[in-house]
């Protein structure tokens, strides 16, 4: 067991350094190119001593590694700085209203994101291994080649096709849910749920093709070694053979699989959410973008990467601890 | 009749019915939709009964339609061993396999009911069969396309060509078919379509698909967008300018992504480990945010058409890491042959050893990796600009339509023709995606030998 925490130690430690790697090079991507803020938000007829004194003020001043490490300590400390938009509101208003920082703007849409996730495992995961186990038990018959057929195509459409082709027949067609997902803070469980169910079934549509067909490989893999052959020959069942003969050895690359497609859910979010108007973060990402709202921008994509890193992290971890080959490299 | 030959036998009596009744005006489909409705009048009678029977159920009604399902495929399964006298094929059905043919079939009367309902007058009603029509219609010609394409291929041209069409899948038929229509649209745009792919005409938001009393138009026969523009020539511009940009990115992200690949598995030492690190670093940031990012710090320095080709650099970039990851792997199995050695004992030069010895070597993984990476660019590209930030105006692209178009989905209610809008240049997205995913997955499992 020792040899496991000492992977997974190290697999961690590993992950945080690219993390910081990672960090380094999102600041430095938009932080090197010419042009800023200050110029942007006082527009080209702007003095050069009135450009100068809103650099000076948010720090554009100073040298890059400077700014970098005052931004990643900021970080560290929970601090992840004032957005763009609210500073031009507070010039705006003649720097009466009180600042509001990116942390309590996004605390709210990070939960929301989250949630739309979760939701979207929840139903995803069950289904696509149902879905995987019959495929495989049924290989060959009309309703797997209907259902490789259908998952083909789920995969390669793009999300925004899949949102509207469901907003038309969910939504409008037949009146069953709400298009636009209006979630708000302190909302009941249920209708959170009734409103974040189309976002989350678009995604569900988009993650289940994949991890159903990964399930399906992954059982017929295994379904060609002799102890499969030895528990048919014994007058097993094919279902059970299949559940409980098959699938817990298929288990890790199924783990495997379901940690990635979460991972690739990180990025599915931020059309769906732009679809639905779903409050979430890659709704503000994008708003983040259209504005060039650098702050919000850094900070969202670095959630985004931490959680893209983490998840592929688990994959790995989790390949390795329900894989004991792996655990003892040669 | 054959098995085998019953596909192409349908396929083509639905052309030739289709042809006479539609090219030469012969009534021949009427009196075949007139059939449909007599036979399904009394599948129509009972579900209407059953359907008024449980109205009072509300949102629990779906709850008995399953139970009686499941009922139906235990009687089926019964009544089979009593008919058959327990012959094995009945004797040994799983329930969840009795079910399963339950299940087909009731979709299969599902499907022929509804499309004899939606042929009844619906006398000034919005048409709510519109889409189910389109659906079945749509499914039934990719259908019928992609057998009389491939008869055509197994008959025309060359031996050897002639054996590959007579071995493919009907759905890589389908798929080649589909990427030969794509790319003649997208060589001939200027030629097919009716209008500029910028010009505005005066009238705006023309109606698709209905006659002119009722708000279309015959110049524009899928109606023009809120500012006026011909619909029709805009998807057809879309196909040169999304999948030409997308076609170049990738062949871009291949040229940067094969040459520093192969660079790494030739030369070892230090530059595989620089460029293999940079890769894992790059790699950590989901696709989709990295390029986001990199538009953002872009954007202050170009806009318009500069920023198309900043994009287009940007996202190749980043797909040439996918692609770097792959060559070096080709690559590095490769360099450990006997015919690489003798080549660079004999002497011969960097770019020989890559483009002469690695790449002839590396074309059939790297073909199939190419027809994915395109999906995948393809639909950043598309997904970039429904966000408003990938190709730019006045270039018509299908990302763009469908984030204009969008809020039409909302008249499906009552104008279904116009909530048709946003679902074509998304639609046809996929259906390149889908055509290219279909070709990609024949090419693997025949190279694979896979068979299952």
């Amino acid at each position: 067991m020792a040899s496991v925490l000492k992977i997974i130690l190290q697999r961690l430690a590993l992950g945080l350094l690219t993390l910081l790697v990672v960090s380094m090079v999102i600041f430095g991507a938009v932080n090197l190119l010419p042009g800023d803020f200050a110029q942007a938000i006082l527009g080209q007829g702007a003095t050069q001593e009135a450009v100068e004194a809103i650099r000076d003020e948010i720090g554009l001043n100073d040298p890059f590694f400077k700014r970098y490490f005052d931004w990643l300590g900021a970080l560290a400390t929970g601090d992840l700085g004032v957005s763009y938009a609210q500073m031009m509101f507070a010039t705006g208003m003649g720097g009466t209203t009180e600042l509001i920082p990116i942390t309590t703007q996004i605390a709210p849409r990070f939960y929301n994101t989250m949630f739309l996730a979760g939701l979207t495992a929840l139903i995803a995961v069950p289904v696509s291994l149902l879905i995987g186990v019959l495929a495989a038990l049924y290989r060959g018959s009309v309703f797997d080649r209907v259902a490789n057929i259908f998952t083909l195509s789920s995969i390669s459409s793009p999300e925004f096709f899949l949102a509207y082709i469901l907003i038309l027949f969910l939504a409008v067609q037949g009146q069953m849910l709400p298009s636009l997902a209006a979630v708000e803070v302190g909302m009941p469980l249920g209708a959170r749920i009734y409103n974040s169910l189309l976002p989350a079934l678009t995604l569900t549509l988009v993650v289940t093709a994949h991890m159903m067909r990964m399930t399906r490989a992954a059982i017929i893999n295994l379904l060609a070694s002799p102890y499969i052959e030895m528990a048919r020959l014994k007058g097993v069942r094919p279902m059970r053979v299949i559940v409980k003969h098959a699938l817990p050895n298929a288990l890790a690359p199924i783990i495997n699989v379901i940690a990635l497609n979460l991972a690739y859910l990180i990025t599915g979010v931020v059309v769906v959410e732009v679809v639905f108007t779903y409050p979430g973060i890659g709704n503000l990402f994008v708003d983040a973008v259209q504005n060039r709202d650098i702050p919000v921008v850094q900070v969202c994509c670095l959630i985004f990467a931490a959680a893209y890193i983490l998840l592929n992290l688990t994959a790995d971890i989790l390949s390795i601890v329900t894989n004991p080959r792996l655990r003892h490299p040669k | 009749m054959t098995k085998a030959a019953s596909g192409p036998i349908l396929a083509a009596a639905i052309a030739l019915l289709v042809a006479l009744d539609r090219l030469l005006g012969m009534p021949v489909l009427a009196p075949l939709y007139a059939l449909l409705q007599t036979v399904m009048a009394p599948v129509d009678w009972i579900a209407t009964a059953l359907g008024t029977a449980t109205e009072g159920l509300g949102g629990w009604r779906w709850l008995l339609w399953i139970a009686l399902l499941v009922g139906v495929g235990f009687g089926f399964r019964r009544l089979g061993q009593i008919v058959t006298s327990n012959r094995p094929f009945f004797r040994d059905m799983t329930a969840g396999v009795a079910v399963g043919y339950v299940l087909a079939a009731a979709a299969i009367l599902w499907v022929l009911l509804n499309y004899s309902r939606a042929f009844s007058s619906h006398g000034g009603m919005p048409d709510t069969y519109f889409f189910f029509r389109l659906v079945l219609h749509g499914l039934v010609a990719a259908f019928v396309a992609a057998t009389l394409f491939k008869l055509l291929g197994s008959w025309v041209g060359t031996a050897g060509s002639r054996k590959l069409f007579r071995q493919m899948p009907g759905t890589a038929a389908f798929g080649i078919l589909i990427i030969l229509c794509y790319a003649v649209a997208a060589i001939f745009a200027g030629l097919i379509a009716p209008h500029g792919q910028a010009a505005i005409f005066p009238k705006a938001n023309i109606i698709p698909l209905v006659p002119e009393a009722m708000g279309g138009s015959p110049d524009f026969p899928l109606g023009t967008d809120q500012i006026g523009r011909d619909i029709l020539s805009r998807l057809i511009y879309g196909a040169q300018n999304t999948v030409g940009i997308a076609f170049v990115t990738t062949m871009l992200a291949f040229a940067l992504g094969v040459t520093g690949g192969f660079l790494a598995a030739t030369l070892r030492g230090w530059v595989d480990q620089a460029l293999s690190r940079l890769v894992d670093v790059l790699m950590a940031i989901p696709a989709l945010i990295f390029s986001l990012l990199l538009i953002t710090a872009a954007s202050s320095l170009f806009d318009g058409s500069s920023l198309t080709v900043a994009m287009i650099v940007i996202i190749a970039v980043i797909d040439s890491t996918r692609v770097f990851r792959l060559s070096r792997a080709v690559g590095m199995n490769i360099v450990v042959m006997d015919y690489f050695e003798a080549a660079k004992l004999r002497g011969e030069g960097m770019f020989y050893l890559i483009f002469r010895e690695i790449l002839p070597n590396a074309t059939a993984p790297l073909l199939a990796e190419f027809g994915l990476r395109f999906c995948f660019v393809f639909l950043t590209i598309a997904a970039l600009s429904f966000l408003g930030l990938g190709i730019q105006p006045p270039l018509a692209d299908w990302g763009t339509m469908v984030k204009d178009l969008g809020q039409f989905v909302n008249y499906a209610a009552f104008l279904p023709q116009y909530a048709m809008l946003p679902l074509l240049p998304a639609g046809a997205i996929a259906l390149l995606t889908v055509a290219v995913n279909f070709v990609v997955d024949w090419m693997l499992q025949r190279s694979s030998g896979l068979k299952e």
